[in-house]
Formats: structure tokens, C-alpha cells, sequence
């Protein structure tokens, strides 16, 4: 061994660090929310809409996701700007990211919607459930259920793709790492640093989804 | 400025051979190691399972652009440089093979525990066990997630665009940089990946319909 490490360039820069985290987070939840949105939408319209949208929304699931997100980061950062449509790159990685996501999320959530057999429906009101009660114990909390481990692991997927939007210069927690790294040349130590920081994200992520559903979406009675 | 000729579209159709060779030596690298971490998450031993579970979740944990930059530095401090290629193969196959172990991992608890103990009676070792009885059962449930996966990684190697690796998605950044024509760049490099992926997505699916109605 040749190296020696310092991984003071990494302490100093902890609240750029921190503000990554923030900003990434940030990224992710925002793309989470908005492209559940579209996927809802979607998946509805995949599954009862008339020809076209299910064409047109096949169409856009395939393309999506056979193609890489850089491809698509960089179509939507280079070609907005042709159209004379300007974005900052944080609004230009939230909208990739949110397009992505939203076409893994139809797929989920058509699923979801599928799950739900509809003697399950009829036997809420043969036991004299009201329609909410219906479509919330019947229908919302076993669509919920089923589609709940996709979705928490596609969040945790796009949390950690979004390190790629710092290839744009959005302001994230990869996009931090590479400024300090240019600013102090200690290439491995920041990127271990990060990389151990996206682990940590990860499994708190896991740890509290995990939480939520044996609190939330358990049955009682059931194992 | 630069216009978008035959020699800039051909320079950026050439490098597909560069993103096939990653994408064959990353394949290659994620069996070799895929296979003896998913013998180890089903294997009798708990410090096996528990050593090559937190493998497995580093690399499912942490972004794979983190992994190809760690991929790139870590040889560089024992001395080594590597190439952008070797960095890229070597992070894209560590990689593959903790996804790959986790695919195989299911494929194996899959087959009945009925079929090992029954070859256990019968006096068959360990290897005789899992090669002849086991894996080959697991093999025929694990070919539509391991060709999902082949997808997963065959769009993984624009990555090593980030690092510098010339595949197809940097030949089209430097094309783009020259002629700023991104949507008939952007679009044709879209195309080459999806002309690559979406067969093996149609096949994927399509075998996993098959498992499903045979089942």
C-alpha cells in the first residue's frame, strides 16, 4: 500500500454533504409523488381506457423501460433547449426522474388493481359494508398491500438513479461529491464516504418501510 | 459546429460494439460470481448466508455510478491504473452478481425441499445434491428474471459513459457536443437500446407467462 488515506477533506465538507442528502431526498420524494400520479393515471388508463390511451400507454411503459435514464436525462436536458423550453437541471432531473418512475410505477399499480377479485367486492357488501367501507377495507388496503414491496423498492431504486442527474449538474448528493472531490483531489475518500452514505439512506429506507407494513398493512390473525 | 453527417451517425452506430463487449464481459462476470453467492444464501451455514447477505446489500444499496467510480479508484490505490473498461467490466460484474445471486437465491428456495431431502436419503452428497438434483430444476424458473436482468445490465453499461468508457451513450454525448442535434442523437442511441432490450423484455415476459400456465 502506497496511499495514504485523509479523509479530513471529508469531515470539513460535511454540510455540503448534508445539504446533498437534502437535495437528493428532496429529488427523489418529489419524483416519487409526482410520478405515482402519472402511474395511477396510467395504469387506469391502460386497463379501462379505450384503445388508444392503452396503445399510446403501452407504448410509453415499453419505451421507458428498455431504454437507459441517462439516455433519457440527456434527451429531455439537451433537447428542452431546441424547443426553446428552459429548465434549471434540478427541474430537468426531477422531470426525468418522475417520467421514469411513472412508467415502473403503471406497471405496479395496474398489478395492484388486478389483485382485487371482485367476489372480494361482492362479499364486503353481501356483509352489509358501506361503499366507503368497501373501498377502503375491500378494495384500497389489499390493492395497497399487494403493490406496497414494488413500490418501496422502486423508491429505493430511484433514490439511488438519481445520482446520476449530477451527470447534468443538479444539485445532489453525487453532484456535492464531485464538486469537493475537484476542489481536493481525495477522489476515493469523498466517494467511499458517499457511497457509504447512500448505503446508510438505503437501509433506513428499508428499515422504516419494513416497519410500516408489519404496523399498517399486516392482517391480524394471519401467521 | 459540426453538421450530422453518415460519419457521425456510423461513429456513434460503431460503438454499440464497444457497449455489446461490456455488456458480454459484465455477463459473464455476474455468472461467475452469481452463482457461488446464491450456493451461499442457501446453504447450510450461517455465517455464509449472513457474509454474502451483506454483500448482496451493499451492492443493491448503494448507486451503481458509486460503484463504477469506487471500481475506478480503488486499483488506483494499490498502485494499479486501470482503464475505464476494466473499471466499468469490474464494477458492472460485483454488481451483477449480487442482483444475480438474489435471482438464483429465489430460484433455488423454489424447488421443493422435498426433492433435496430425497436426495439426501438416497446417500447423495452435497454437490451431487445441488448440481444433478436442485439447479436443475432451479435453472428452468430462473430464465425469465436472469434474461430481466440481462436488460437491467445491458442498460447499466451507459454508466460507464460516466466514467469515461466510449460505449454508444458517450459516442452520442460527443456527437452531440459537436452537431447539438439531441433529439435525432439522443433518439437514434434510444432506438439502438430498445431494438437490444425490448426482444428480450417480449421473451422474458413471454416465458414467464409459460412457467405460470404450466404451473
Amino acid at each position: 500500500m502506497i496511499y495514504r488515506f485523509d479523509f479530513s477533506a471529508v469531515w470539513q465538507a460535511w454540510p455540503e454533504l448534508l445539504e446533498g442528502v437534502r437535495q437528493t431526498l428532496l429529488l427523489s420524494g418529489c419524483a416519487m409523488v409526482f410520478g405515482m400520479i402519472l402511474a395511477v393515471l396510467g395504469a387506469l388508463g391502460k386497463s379501462w381506457g379505450p384503445w388508444p390511451v392503452r396503445l399510446l400507454v403501452s407504448a410509453y411503459v415499453e419505451v421507458i423501460r428498455n431504454t437507459p435514464f441517462p439516455i433519457q436525462l440527456f434527451m429531455i436536458f439537451f433537447g428542452l433547449p431546441v424547443l426553446n423550453i428552459r429548465l434549471s437541471p434540478d427541474v430537468t432531473a426531477l422531470l426525468a426522474l418522475t417520467l421514469n418512475f411513472a412508467a415502473y410505477g403503471v406497471e405496479i399499480v395496474r398489478a395492484g388493481l388486478e389483485s382485487i377479485p371482485k367476489g372480494q367486492i361482492e362479499a364486503g357488501r353481501a356483509l352489509g359494508l358501506k361503499r366507503l367501507q368497501i373501498f377502503r377495507l375491500v378494495v384500497l388496503k389489499p390493492a395497497i398491500k399487494a403493490i406496497y414491496p414494488a413500490l418501496t423498492s422502486q423508491f429505493i431504486l430511484l433514490m439511488l438513479y438519481s445520482s446520476v442527474c449530477s451527470t447534468i449538474a443538479a444539485t445532489e448528493l453525487t453532484g456535492a461529491a464531485g464538486d469537493i472531490v475537484s476542489r481536493t483531489f481525495r477522489s476515493f475518500e469523498v466517494y467511499f464516504a458517499v457511497t457509504v452514505i447512500y448505503l446508510a439512506m438505503s437501509v433506513f429506507f428499508w428499515t422504516l418501510f419494513d416497519a410500516i407494513e408489519r404496523r399498517y398493512l399486516a392482517y391480524p390473525g394471519r401467521r | 459546429m459540426r453538421e450530422l453527417g453518415p460519419d457521425e451517425i456510423l461513429y456513434i452506430v460503431f460503438a454499440v460494439r464497444w457497449t455489446f463487449l461490456l455488456s458480454l464481459i459484465a455477463l459473464v462476470g455476474s455468472f461467475a460470481g452469481g452463482l457461488p453467492i446464491a450456493l451461499a444464501r442457501t446453504s447450510e451455514f450461517a455465517s455464509l448466508r449472513l457474509i454474502t447477505k451483506g454483500f448482496v446489500r451493499i451492492f443493491q444499496g448503494t448507486p451503481l455510478l458509486m460503484q463504477l467510480f469506487l471500481a475506478f479508484f480503488v486499483p488506483s490505490l494499490f498502485g494499479w491504473n486501470v482503464s475505464a473498461l476494466t473499471a466499468a467490466a469490474i464494477g458492472l460484474s460485483l454488481n451483477g452478481s449480487a442482483f444475480l445471486g438474489e435471482i438464483w437465491r429465489g430460484c433455488i428456495e423454489n424447488v421443493p425441499k422435498g426433492q433435496s431431502e430425497a436426495a439426501t436419503a438416497l446417500g447423495l452428497n452435497y454437490p451431487q445434491r445441488m448440481f444433478l438434483v436442485v439447479l436443475p430444476q432451479a435453472v428452468r424458473i430462473a430464465i425469465p428474471p436472469t434474461i430481466g436482468f440481462l436488460v437491467q445490465l445491458i442498460k447499466g453499461t451507459s454508466l460507464a459513459a460516466i466514467i469515461g468508457f466510449i460505449e454508444v451513450t458517450r459516442a452520442a454525448q460527443e456527437i452531440n457536443n459537436m452537431t447539438f442535434r439531441p433529439f435525432a442523437i439522443f433518439g437514434l442511441v434510444g432506438a439502438i437500446y430498445f431494438v437490444i432490450c425490448w426482444p428480450l423484455s417480449l421473451y422474458s415476459a413471454h416465458m414467464e407467462k409459460r412457467l405460470l400456465a404450466g404451473a
